[in-house]
Parts: C-alpha cells; structure tokens; sequence
C-alpha cells in the first residue's frame, strides 16, 4: 500500500513502524482540591526538570526549542486557568488539559503557517505535563523503527535515538514545524500530510521522504526498487557533500566562482561562509513589505549579510519593485508590469526612497566588501543618475561626519539592449546577468506565465549568443561579469554558461553543492 | 514621581515575535522592575511583556512594527533594552551561524 504525501526533510528509511498515537495510561483523581493543586505543580516541575535535563545534551537549536518549552511552562498565565479550575472541583489532568486546549485552539486559528505551527510545541507542553501526571514512562520506539501518527512532539524527538536510523510519516504535520526544522539539520527523513484515513499499519514500512511517500507491508520488488532509489540518493548526497567545501573548478582544473543568492539577511545564519565565494546577489525587496523600511532598519540588514561575510564580496542589488514584484505604496499598476516602471525606472522616479536606500548602503559598505548593482538598466543615462545620486548622498553623508564608503557601483544585463551593446556601459564597474529576466525580454515569454514556460529556455541559442556577447566584452575591457539567475544551479545549464565564457556565478544556497558537482564534470 | 517610556520598533527577524526570540524578549523584560507591555497596534490590546504565554498572543510577524511602553522603576532602561534586543535581531547572528 504506497501514499503520498509531501517531504519536510529527505532521505529514505526502511523499518518497523512505531505508533506514535497509543493512548497514555490513564490519571488518578486525588481526595482533595489542595492534592490536586500539588499533582499539577509536581507534575509540570516535572517536565521543567525532564527538559533541563535533555538541554544537557541538545545543540543550538534544539536547545532553543527545549528552551522555549521551559519558558512556556513557568509562566503562571499558561497555568493559571488551570489551577483556577482546580479550585472549582475539576481534577488536574482535566483542567490541564483543557486549558492548554484553548491556548492550542489560539495558535491552530492563526493565518500565519510558522504560528499555526506552534500549535504542535503546545500540544508537546501539554502531553508532557499530563505524562507526569500519569506518572507513566514513555514507551520508547525501536531503533531504526519509522515513527507514524497525527502529529510529534518535539522532545519525542529528541528523545529517540537515531543513530540506527529512522524516519518519521506524519498524518498531517507541517514541513514549518520544529520538528521539521530539527529533521533537515539532523538527515533525519520526514514525510508529512499523509492524510487522515491511514490507519495504525503493523509491520514493516519504506519512508521516501525524497519524493515524498511511505509503503507498507511492502512486495519485494517494492523493497528492491526502494533500495536501489536510497542508495543512489545516498550516493548523490555524499558525492555533493564532498564537493562543498572545496572551491569549484572544472574537470580542467579551472576555476569557478561560486557565490550564493539571498532575500532576507537571516539566510546567512544557515551558510558556511567556507562553502562559497561571497554574495553574487542580495535582493532587497523583502525588506519592502508592508511598510516601507527606513534608513536604519535597511542599514542593519545589509550590515549583518556584510559582517557576516568576512571579507569576501556582498553584491546588493537596489530595490528591484515592479513586475511580479509590486509595494504597496511604491509601484504603479500598470497593464504591462514586466514591460513598465520597474527596477531602476522605478528608483529614480521615487527618488525619496532610494535615497534612504542609497544613505543605507554607503554607511553599511565600511562593514565589508560591499558592490552595489541597479536592476532593469536599459541605457547608459539610467546608470549616470543612479550612479551622480550616489556621489550626492556621499557628500552629504561626508558633510555630516557620518562613516560610510563608495562601493564600486555594477548593473545588471537583463534587458537585452545592454547584453546587444555593452560597449556602451565601457563605465561601470561589473556586470551581474540576470538570466531570468534576459531570457523572458529575449524570448518574449513571460516568467510567470505557465503556458510559455517551455519558450524560457536559457539555453537557447540566442540567450546564450548574448551572455556570450558579455562575458567577452568584459574580459577583454577587465570588467568582471558574473551570472546571478536561476540557470547558475541548474546542473543541465552549467556547462553551456561556462562554454559561453562565465567563470562566475550565483546560486541559491541549497543549491551550491550540485553546482560545484555539476562544474567538476564540465570540460572547459 | 513614576517613570514612563514608549517607543516602537520594527521586527525584522524571520519568524517574527516568535518561540526563539519571546524567550529572550520576556527574560530581558524580566530583568526591570518596571511594568512592561508590548502592543502590535498604537491602540493596544497590550500584553504583559514578561510572559512570553501573553507575548506570543501578540502574534506578531516579521514586519510588525512593535510597540513598546514601561511604568514605574527604570522604565526608560526597559524600554532602550528591548527595543535594542530587536534591533538587533534578538542577537541570533554570529552565535546562531552553524555550519552548512
């Protein structure tokens, strides 16, 4: 019997499936409200104390949820309905537990997924504290056995042994969850949202948390493919491990750069800066929310990446709004976005607000190897403006006292008129090709259009004829050109990139260890 | 004379006023004897920020501007500290980065 459902963390596991949802033993009513009162103090200093003692052995993050757990336990505001319905006759496991219900009824409630997600720390707190109640040990899940029910508790986690292997098949679940979270930094599979109508299988089971799946009471032509996919998967992962901490060269023995794209600053918390060149691109559009981020916000958020970095260079790009990418507040609606006021259009026509952006960035650039870039440059005036409004925010910043830095100042190459004659550009100082948005203006197909997706292709001839083009021009004027799209971590467009003369490229994070794997296997 | 301050600041951390970061958030809270209350809207409601059940009640996402006011002893301290702690991005920098 195979279901699907959606993987939190990959990897596959193969063993006895172990029933996370067998009721706990039952609690026993006390003679009085005051022996009530002191089987739930006892019962959650009990917890407190388990939890302490797991912290002993937990790292960073599970120590920070074990943590939050402790800190929910002690505030009297969580046991304080509790007790009041002690005091109104009600037994301690009943009260307990209905009061946490409702504070868990709050969280389920939510619209945010990572609140929602929540709701499972809580009903953690809750089992616990009845656990001790009950004073019932827990039954622990044999080693390597596939942990399967609705949901589990984050120290049920903890507290199994993975060291033989494992997974977890969750009924519903969320790849938010904490659990999830502690899954992926552990290699621990983890399935989620196999639905409600699984019942309690007994038996052996075969976890896919790859594609997302589980088999029971497996065929043995079902176990031999199964195998067959864990050790490729197995191969896969080594293979690219090893690959990561090594810079990236060519079968050749070429060098290439690899750097990595990020959105919000914390992303860095997750990356070995080892692992990679630097920043190819930081976007800053998620810092244009709601709200639109003043100086000082901006300036700490471009700061941490620049900090974090070391010396290796943080390439930012201004504020690329407009197109897919509205701000309330900021773009215009317009009947053609990708064709309209977006990028720097939109910049210099808002020049209120890119000046806070343009101030951020100069007092940042002393907290490292900061490079600014402008999106949707389409002619050589457009770079000028840019370029004269930030020698204008320097003499102001200079004028004041205040510490900053000129980073060198580069433009993207994703309207073809740049990549068709980049001569004209012989002042900035690099390029950064956008391969997403070349392609679309190249192949006349939107991005977000699924019905024109197979016309987005960047291998292309064409598309490929004008990065080309660039990386060409580039070598032989000295200005460094480097690609930042989507096609810089697809494997199948690597080699075709570095044949096009790139020796420079960015990637999302999880895609670094492919890139240099897929790199090592080009001839060039 | 009793002391009071109020400021706002905005949340940039990715999850938010969340788990992680209302542990640290109410144990600095704690550490004043002021009476502090944070809001995610001018008008309240207002939550006892030295309960991190009350806090995470506030429900408030990455992008929240948050309010933050103290009554009573060293208030303006209070409220200089924890506005400071989210500046910051409740110090899960350099400490929370691990190897990929």
């Amino acid at each position: 019997m195979r279901i699907k459902g959606i993987p939190a963390s990959p990897g596959y596991a193969e063993g006895p499936v172990f029933d996370l949802d067998r009721s706990p033993a039952s609690y026993k009513a006390k003679a009085s409200m005051m022996e009530e009162k002191a089987a739930l103090e006892g019962a959650i200093g009990k917890a407190v104390g388990r939890l302490a003692a797991l912290i002993e052995t937990a790292d960073g993050e599970a120590a920070g949820i074990l943590e939050f757990h402790i800190a929910m336990l002690e505030d009297d505001a969580l046991s304080g309905p509790a007790f009041a319905s002690i005091c109104s006759g009600q037994a301690a496991d009943a009260a307990w537990r209905a009061a946490l219900d409702s504070e868990i009824a709050g969280y389920e409630a939510s619209d945010q997924d990572y609140f929602r997600a929540r709701a499972a720390d809580l009903r953690d707190i809750r089992d616990q504290v009845l656990r001790a109640l009950s004073e019932d040990g827990e039954v622990a899940s044999a080693p390597g056995a596939i942990l399967f029910g609705e949901d589990i508790a984050p120290t049920r986690f903890l507290e199994t042994d993975w060291s033989e292997g494992g997974g977890i098949a969750l009924k519903q679940g969320s790849t938010a969850s904490h659990v999830a979270m502690l899954a992926r930094s552990r290699g621990v599979p983890m399935v989620v949202g196999l639905g409600a109508s699984v019942g309690p299988p007994a038996g052996g089971a075969l976890l896919d948390a790859e594609h997302g799946g589980i088999i029971f009471s497996p065929s043995a032509a079902e176990v031999e493919a199964f195998r067959q996919s864990a050790s490729s998967f197995a191969g896969r992962q080594s293979a690219a491990r090893t690959f990561l901490t090594e810079p990236a060269a060519t079968r050749a023995g070429t060098a290439v750069r690899v750097q990595v794209n990020i959105a919000d600053p914390s992303e860095v918390d997750d990356i070995d800066i080892a692992t990679c060149d630097g920043v190819g691109l930081m976007r800053t559009e998620f810092l244009f929310g709601k709200t639109l981020p003043d100086e000082e916000t901006q300036y700490r958020a471009y700061r941490k990446v620049l900090e974090w970095a070391g010396g290796k260079p943080v390439t930012i790009r201004t504020v690329d709004a407009g197109g897919d990418k509205p701000v309330p507040g900021f773009t215009i609606e317009e009947t053609n976005p990708f064709l309209g006021l977006r990028g720097i259009r939109l910049s210099l026509k808002r020049r209120d607000i890119f000046l806070v952006q343009i101030r951020a960035l100069l007092r940042a650039a002393i907290h490292g190897n900061l490079k600014v870039m402008f999106p949707m440059i389409a002619t050589p005036d457009e770079y000028s403006q840019a370029a004269a409004l930030f020698a204008q925010e320097q003499a102001a910043l200079a004028a004041r006292g205040v510490a900053h830095k000129l980073p060198p100042l580069g433009i993207m190459v994703e309207v073809p008129s740049v990549a068709l004659a980049p001569e004209v550009f012989a002042d900035v100082a690099f390029f950064s090709i956008g391969s997403n948005d070349l392609t679309q203006y190249v192949m006349a197909a939107a991005r977000d259009n699924a019905a024109v997706a197979h016309l987005n292709s960047v291998r292309h001839p064409a598309v490929l004829r004008l990065i080309a083009a660039v990386a060409t021009f580039g070598r032989e004027k000295g200005i460094p050109v480097s690609l930042c799209g989507d096609a810089g971590g697809d494997p199948a467009a690597i080699p075709a990139l570095l044949e096009a003369g790139l020796r420079d490229l960015s990637v999302a994070p999880a895609q670094l260890a492919m890139a240099k794997a897929a790199i090592a296997d080009v001839a060039v | 004379m009793s002391a009071s301050a109020e400021a706002t600041v905005l949340i940039t951390h990715a999850v938010g006023l969340h788990a992680r970061p209302s542990v640290k958030f109410t144990k600095l809270a704690k550490t004043f004897g002021a009476e502090v209350e944070v809001a995610v809207a001018a008008n309240g409601p207002w939550f006892d920020a030295k309960s991190i059940v009350k806090v995470m009640a506030a429900k408030a996402p990455k992008g929240t501007l948050l309010h933050i006011r103290a009554r009573g002893d060293g208030a303006t301290k209070a409220v200089e500290a924890l506005v400071g702690l989210v500046q910051r991005d409740f110090d899960e920098g350099a400490d929370h980065a691990r190897s990929a």
